[in-house]
């Protein structure tokens, strides 16, 4: 009862004229950034950081605003997959699959709100195992001490390679370059400068904000520097949209697949590492063994594009959970708001639910008032996201360069800066070259601090024993999850990812 | 004549720029050393608002952020290129004395800025969870003597920051010789601090009483010893102090603020003044009451002795404990 006590409290904040503003600004340009191809949820979140700051928002509101981009980016990932044949963002890959032969059918209407219908059904049941699940967890955080935290903190940088990526040395690789640019900077347990050349601008460490800034918004723009192209204004106007409501009959055909997804796709988001990718992933295949007696998965069926839907966002919200509640974020964009939430002065884990529960509800009550938003929002208004795609990169990077420049010269107000975000612009640039994924630099930039100073702590505290680490079932439980998070997806990781893209592929070679 | 757009553009820039430096000289202006909510920030503003209610400053003082290694880059920016501006001052606490004692602003030392006065201070605690079998500081200091390797005390700053070193003025104090052994555990600020210490990871936990109090009042945690000279005022009444049970440590966090070296005098002598008054004054007894600082009251010559005697005990410590040499 008291659960819904504090959630009535959320909605109180969250329902006032600049929240709610803010939450239907977020949506809209959340899904605008999730239609436009190589735009993600990660990306998104990026390029409106600066826009948060500069506009002096308080806490509550930047993660309102913050978290309607995030909903609103999973949303839009579809259209462009549905339109196109070209996701939008990786976790709307699986939505091609069924989504644009739907389109070619003529029926793309169709395909766009029943989409929309199954976002918002995975969004609406994941935010409700946001509020039952994440309090529990933190009733359980009392127990994890230094050597627990080192523990969890292993974890999510083992599972995170996974599915997700498509090497996992190249992912590795990331997340040790990451944890070595955290160590720049004063040494928070002896105060000693680490890497820091004599350079005072460079004792705090490198700001995560303009490093996340500089990898994804940046290195984005060089990317199209590169090419002087942009990909995707091409053909969306060739597709008829068609009616724009599906039946009755197709909805309730997908009500068990809708209901079924969400729970897988939540379970697989409330994992550290895995994130949405995996949730449409998982989601989609069980409904193709469970359901596809005819073969028509594949073919335009409207199950296999409710199933990814309302995977991807139910993972979208689990994966807000541990985020939330351990500090401990379950994908890469949630890895992009715990860096917000640091900066603005606000640490996640067990402490937030006390400390400010204002932001907790807040936030949760803002996630149910953009979700109604989104639903209303994507589908009588969609025709004007599908002309969203024809803006020519020509003029949107401009766009994007720009509100990172003036974003970061906003929060610091310092040139220092904006020199590192163009240095990290263009390792970003030369990483995404090699193929190398960027979340696992941005999570070991976020958490390397506190990853290397809870296993000093853990040691300090024992006089120097280091089997201090696996002292407690607890973090004898977390190793174990984190070494079959490892090593499995080494087994079992190439053939689901060579499956994922097999089909995709082939969907793509039959529809051109 | 394309060109000549920009340079007038230029020009006009430059000469607002001059204009507004000309009239910064009846603008007052405090550098804030870290971003905005924290309490450099706090100090700034507060002080320049209890200024202009009380109408010791006729026009806002304008605050500025400028935060980076841990008030360094302000340190250096008012030595640098600051040096001679009579209307800047900017806010100081203990943790700039600790950084300056260390050496960790590179080149810079306490001699280079004029200390104005201090408007009060946040006393150190030592605190242990309720449930803990240690109720006095010298029991917990006993164990400490016998055996170091028992007792890990929880604090929200670096080995070598304020939190450390309150605990080991105390330990010294006791008799405590090599203040090495005693085992301080660094987390990310007083709040994580006491998590720990509930979750039983740590035995004791060093802080000021705005990081303590909310706990105190939950019950979760029992202060043994606040390093006050004497007991503090209000709720606060019931904190024994170490000098009470025998170990004679004073810790203070203290507030206050300091002005550029080449401050005329007839400036500095206004600025002290002024901000006298205003410690005098029954407004900010308000403020310190509502916002949990205790009475320091030093200014001009008095704050700028205290400050270069706690550097040097600082100093002392800290070649100690290994963290200078």
């Amino acid at each position: 009862m008291e659960t819904f006590a504090n959630l009535a409290d959320g909605f109180a904040i969250a329902l006032t004229w600049q929240n709610l503003l803010l939450a239907l600004l977020g949506c809209f340009l959340g899904t605008v950034m999730g239609a436009l191809p190589g735009l993600g949820p990660s990306n998104g979140v990026a390029i409106l950081i600066p826009l948060a700051f500069t506009l002096g928002l308080g806490a509550t509101p930047s993660l309102i605003l913050l978290t309607s981009v995030y909903y609103g980016a999973m949303y839009g990932g579809r259209i462009s997959s549905i339109l196109l044949n070209i996701p939008g963002d990786e976790p709307a890959m699986m939505t091609c699959l069924d989504g644009h032969p739907m389109a070619l059918k003529g029926m793309a209407g169709e395909a766009l709100s029943l989409s929309g219908v199954a976002s918002f059904v995975g969004a609406f049941l994941a935010t409700w195992g946001l509020i039952l699940l994440a309090p529990q967890l933190v009733k359980i955080a009392l127990l994890f001490g230094p050597a627990e935290y080192f523990a969890l903190f292993a974890l999510a940088f083992m599972t995170l390679g996974g599915v997700s990526s498509t090497n996992q040395a190249k992912s590795a690789f990331a997340a040790a370059l990451g944890l070595g640019l955290a160590t720049v900077g004063v040494d928070t347990q002896t105060g000693v400068p680490r890497f820091t050349y004599g350079e005072v601008h460079l004792y705090d460490g490198l700001d995560f904000l303009v490093a996340i800034v500089g990898l994804f918004a940046l290195s984005e723009v060089f990317i199209f520097l590169e090419n002087r192209h942009g990909g995707a204004e091409a053909d969306a106007g060739k597709v008829k949209i068609g009616r724009l409501y599906p039946p009755l009959s197709m909805l309730k055909a997908c009500v068990p697949t809708m209901l079924r997804t969400s729970f897988l796709g939540f379970l697989a988001g409330v994992l550290p590492g895995a994130g949405a990718s995996l949730g449409s992933f998982i989601s989609y295949s069980m409904e193709k063994r469970l359901v596809d007696k005819e073969g028509t998965f594949g073919t335009g069926d409207p199950r296999g594009v409710a199933a990814p839907e309302a995977g991807n966002n139910a993972a979208a919200g689990g994966a807000l959970v541990p985020m939330l509640a351990l500090g401990v974020p379950g994908s890469g964009t949630t890895a992009v708001l715990l860096a917000v939430l640091l900066a603005l002065n606000i640490t996640p884990g067990p402490l937030l639910f006390t400390q400010n529960p204002d932001v907790v509800w807040g936030l949760i009550a803002a996630l149910f008032i953009a979700n109604f938003m989104l639903l209303a929002m994507n589908i009588p208004m969609v025709g004007l996201f599908t002309r969203v795609l024809m803006v020519p990169s020509r003029i949107l990077m401009p766009i994007v360069a720009m509100v990172s420049f003036v974003g970061i010269y906003g929060i610091s107000g310092s040139t220092f800066d904006l020199l590192v975000m163009i240095g990290f612009g263009v390792m970003g640039w030369v990483l995404r070259k090699l193929d190398v994924p960027l979340v696992p630099i941005i999570l070991g930039t976020l958490l390397g601090n506190a990853m290397e100073n809870n296993l000093r702590r853990a040691v300090t505290i024992d006089n120097g024993d280091w089997t201090t680490l696996i002292d407690s079932p607890l973090s004898i439980g977390l190793w174990s999850i984190a070494l079959i998070g490892f090593i499995l997806p080494l087994i079992i990781g190439r053939k689901v990812k060579a499956g994922m893209h097999a089909r995709r592929d082939e969907e793509g070679a039959l529809s051109d | 004549m394309k060109l000549s757009a920009p340079r007038g553009a230029l020009a006009a820039v430059l000469i607002a720029l001059s204009a507004a430096a000309a009239s910064a000289q009846e603008n007052p202006e405090c550098i804030a050393p870290a971003n905005p909510g924290g309490g450099w920030d706090f100090t700034c503003r507060q002080v320049g608002k209890s200024l202009q209610d009380l109408g010791l400053i006729d026009s806002t003082m304008q605050v500025v952020n400028l935060a980076g290694g841990g008030g360094g880059v302000a340190f250096a920016e008012v030595v640098n290129k600051r040096g001679d501006d009579n209307d800047l001052i900017v806010a100081a606490s203990a943790a700039t004395a600790t950084r300056l004692a260390q050496g960790a602003y590179p080149g810079n030392t306490m001699d280079q800025v004029r200390w104005l006065a201090s408007i009060g201070a946040d006393y150190g605690v030592i605190a242990v969870a309720a449930d803990s079998e240690i109720e006095t500081l010298p029991q917990l200091l006993d164990q400490i003597k016998s055996d170091p390797t028992s007792i890990s005390i929880a604090g929200g700053s670096a080995v070598g920051g304020w939190d450390h070193l309150k605990v080991l003025i105390a330990a010294n104090a006791y008799g405590i010789d090599d203040v090495r052994s005693v085992k301080y555990i660094a987390f990310d600020g007083g709040g994580e601090a006491v998590t720990q210490l509930l979750a039983g990871s740590v035995q004791g936990f060093t802080g000021d009483i705005s990081e303590a109090k909310g706990f105190v009042d939950s019950g979760d945690i029992r202060v043994i010893a606040i390093l006050a000279p004497e007991r503090l005022p209000g709720e606060f009444a019931d904190f024994p102090t170490a000098i009470e049970q025998g170990v004679e440590a004073v810790g203070a966090n203290w507030r206050g603020f300091y002005a550029p070296g080449g401050m005329s005098d007839e400036a500095y002598d206004a600025w002290v003044g002024k901000i006298g008054e205003l410690y005098a004054s029954d407004e900010w007894k308000d403020v310190m009451a509502a916002n949990g600082l205790a009475p320091l009251d030093l200014q001009g010559d008095a704050f700028e002795e205290f400050v270069s005697k706690s550097v040097a005990q600082i100093q002392t410590i800290s070649k100690e404990i290994g963290i200078i040499k």
